[in-house]
């Protein structure tokens, strides 16, 4: 053994122990660290090793994909039946909407995709314009083209309209117009004007005291009393208005939000230009606080999107109302699991994209008006 | 301002720019329209009334309902009144809200905590836990539960065992229930006694620590005064509590408690929903303690458990509380959904059968409306003043 000396403060750095570096030094911190984590740990694994193997085999290897009728995924050991889900996949996406029509919804949903992609283009100019043209224009241009009845398109009946479809079209509707509607109950709650103010607060404290599912009953049950006799309502419409109501409510309290954030420096240096009110708050104010509110607008939406399957109580056949029926049907009675399954990861892609979403533009949008 | 009077005034807006004159005129207009626009709408309610042949008023609760109902907390038969089935939904919603708090909150703070866990795969089963559940609809859910799982449970005669005298099977959870004996309410009284005096410890305690310094340990006190002495007379009294067991006796169940499945799909779905978004909060509750308090509290020669208790929970419930009970008032909203697979809840029972066959619908619509409306305003009554007694009293 030889021994070799150093001057001092000269002797090289000794490598980490092993036990501190490396994949068992990573194991020892952050799941054997003592002796309650480690049991902790164990506790976990077994839990995964209780669900985890069971569930990739029923979702995977024993799972039958294709076929005709349920004959294959009657057989012994057969895992998820996804050719269930297959042959009815048209119609949890389109509901009973006519076969040969598919395209228009198709159409306007690609549409409002290309009018949605230089948004986030950062060179593209005409941002505003192209916001004001998706939130104002395209809405009718969907409306004829799904609903039809103009222009020589085909009428489709909204009874027929379903599915995933009608999910989107149910929440984004009721986003949009609950917007204009929630920014003007906003301005309203913050006035100085004691009688705007009250209204405004007891509408928006009504509608959020009270379930969506009352607020639907009523709209369909309440609603046709208080219109003349003789008008008419569709059921969709109904449920829409119920919505719209219910979320603008939701949708003050968030531009209020945004509102609150704006310091009041702004507001004093808009009065103190000699802008009007509608004019600072359209010029300088709303400006800033809509850009600051808008993950709170992506949440309400979230929160919206999963909320339309309410809509199945009374009678309207969105995603969830869809696959509900299609697990009674006597011919495949017994595949309720996948169903859900499927129709919770619909769901599922679209919330959790749209919170990351959410979270990422907070982070982007951050910018200092925090204290 | 008076020594500078010069004599001259502020030019006086013309009467329609000043900004009192707009108020007042905005104000008149909007009471104008509004008023308008509710007389139209009563108006025409009333016409399609009675074109309709509807009564108006409330009479309709004094007529017999005529209909059973699943589940009920208090006696009620079908000759019961329809006012009747009003405080049996009630009841039933406020069963399923309170339990669903109870769960959703104990769910919420061990997710919550766990996912801030320092054990990687602890924290990485919580995130995947809140991440799958909350972004999922809670009806869809509530049907997964009732259907996919509940529905697909054996029958009666074949009931999954699962000790302790539980059965399991397609028609619900059947538990033993405590039946109390005679005496069993002198062991109550002692809970509530032993409760109330260690107040008054606990009151005692901060006085003699506030003039002495010296601590004296009131949680034990507490749990030995609420718990341990009553549990002592209890057994001292050769316990005065048998349990009723469920027994199969022909194609059913008797004696025990039976949770029916509605009951229990409802719940676990709105546990593990709710459960979600508390942990959530709670987590964003507990990262808002810089890490700061904890060292200065140590650095105090606080203990562990004291810097919990005294110093870190105490500031991370002022950011917790708020959001928190916005999710037991979404939770007890949530409730309502009942009716989807038929849990006799208010809505499912009022708004729903007793609506449809009375055709009350302004009545009804309003008084169910009323109750959620009166719970909201308690609950955020509630909030507002604990934020008043904790907010930070800053400069």
């Amino acid at each position: 053994m030889t021994t070799q000396s150093y001057a001092v403060g000269e002797h090289p750095d000794l490598p980490p122990p092993a036990s501190e570096v490396g994949v068992l030094g990573w194991l020892r911190k952050n799941l054997f660290s003592n002796w309650y984590y480690s049991l902790l740990t164990l506790l976990g694994l077994y839990i995964l090793y209780l669900y985890v193997p069971p569930l990739i085999k029923w979702a995977f290897i024993d799972a039958v994909w294709g076929g005709e009728d349920r004959s294959a995924c009657d057989a012994e050991g057969a895992g998820a039946c996804w050719t269930f889900i297959n042959i009815r996949f048209t119609q949890f996406m389109y509901g009973f909407y006519p076969d040969e029509l598919h395209w228009r919804p198709n159409a306007a949903g690609l549409l409002l995709i290309a009018l949605t992609i230089p948004l986030f283009v950062k060179s593209f100019k005409w941002k505003w314009q192209l916001g004001a043209f998706i939130l104002l224009v395209y809405p009718f241009i969907a409306f004829v083209l799904i609903h039809g009845g103009y222009f020589g398109f085909e009428l489709v009946e909204t009874n027929k309209w379903g599915g995933l479809m009608l999910t989107l079209i149910l929440s984004s509707v009721g986003i949009v117009a609950s917007l204009p509607i929630g920014i003007v109950l906003a301005l309203g709650r913050r006035s100085s004007m004691p009688i705007v103010k009250s209204v405004c607060v007891v509408y928006i404290e009504f509608w959020r005291g009270v379930p969506l599912i009352t607020v639907l009953f009523m709209s369909s049950v309440m609603l046709p009393l208080f219109f003349p006799e003789g008008t008419d309502f569709d059921k969709l419409a109904r449920a829409m208005i119920g919505i719209i109501m219910f979320q603008s409510a939701y949708m003050a309290e968030v531009v209020r939000g945004g509102l609150q954030a704006i310091p009041k420096g702004q507001y004093e240096a808009a009065s103190s230009l000699g802008l009007t009110y509608w004019k600072s708050m359209g010029l300088i104010i709303l400006p800033q606080a809509l850009k600051l509110v808008i993950p709170g607008i992506v949440n309400t939406f979230i929160a919206l999107f999963k909320d339309t399957t309410l809509v199945l109580i009374i009678g309207l056949f969105d995603l969830l109302a869809i696959i509900q029926q299609a697990n009674s049907d006597p011919e495949w009675l017994g595949f309720d699991t996948e169903g859900y399954v499927f129709a919770g990861l619909i769901f599922w892609i679209f919330c959790f994209s749209m919170s990351r979403y959410s979270i990422a533009l907070e982070q982007k949008l951050h910018t200092g008006h925090k204290r | 301002m008076s020594e500078h009077d010069s004599g001259l005034k502020p030019s006086k807006p013309a009467f329609w720019n000043d900004p009192k004159v707009r108020a007042l005129f905005f104000q008149v207009l909007l009471i104008i329209g509004l008023g308008y626009f509710l007389m139209v709408i009563v108006d025409n309610t009333l016409a399609n009334m009675r074109a309709r042949g509807i009564t108006t008023g409330f009479a309709f609760l004094d007529e017999p309902a005529g209909f059973g109902i699943l589940q009920t907390l208090i006696p009620y038969t079908e000759a019961d009144t329809y006012g009747r089935t009003f405080i049996v939904g009630l009841l039933n919603t406020l069963l399923v809200s309170g339990l669903g708090i109870l769960f959703a909150t104990i769910v919420g703070f061990i997710m919550g905590v766990a996912r801030l866990s320092r054990n990687w795969l602890i924290a990485k089963l919580a995130a995947l836990y809140i991440e799958t559940f909350r972004n999922v609809p809670l009806l869809l859910q509530i049907f997964f539960w009732y259907f996919a799982v509940l529905g697909a449970l054996p029958g009666v005669r074949q009931s999954l065992d699962l000790g302790f005298g539980i059965q399991f099977n397609n028609r619900g959870l059947y538990l033993p229930e405590p039946i109390p004996e005679s005496g069993f309410n002198i062991v109550l009284w002692l809970v509530l006694i032993g409760f109330v005096v260690s107040r008054f410890v606990k009151r005692w305690a901060r006085k003699r620590q506030d003039e002495t310094g010296q601590p004296f340990p009131v949680f034990l006190t507490t749990i030995g005064l609420t718990f341990g002495l009553p549990l002592i007379v209890f057994l001292l009294m050769g316990a005065p509590l048998h349990w009723s067991y469920p027994e199969l006796k022909g194609f059913n169940f008797k004696g025990g408690m039976t949770i029916i499945p509605e009951l229990l799909s409802l719940l676990l779905a709105l546990t593990i929903y709710t459960g979600t978004f508390i942990a959530e909060t709670v987590r964003a509750g507990i990262n808002s303690v810089s890490h700061g308090q904890t060292e200065a509290a140590l650095a105090l020669g606080l203990t562990r458990t004291q810097t919990m208790r005294l110093v870190i929970i105490p500031q991370a419930l002022r950011v917790i509380i708020p959001p928190l009970t916005s999710q037991y008032l979404n939770l007890t909203k949530n409730s309502s959904l009942a009716t989807a697979v038929g849990y006799p809840d208010l809505v499912a029972v009022f708004m729903g059968t007793t609506l449809n066959q009375t055709g009350q619908a302004v009545e009804i619509t309003a008084m169910t409306m009323a109750v959620y409306l009166t719970i909201s305003l308690t609950i955020s009554f509630f909030m507002n003043w604990y934020n008043k007694r904790v907010a930070l009293i800053e400069r």
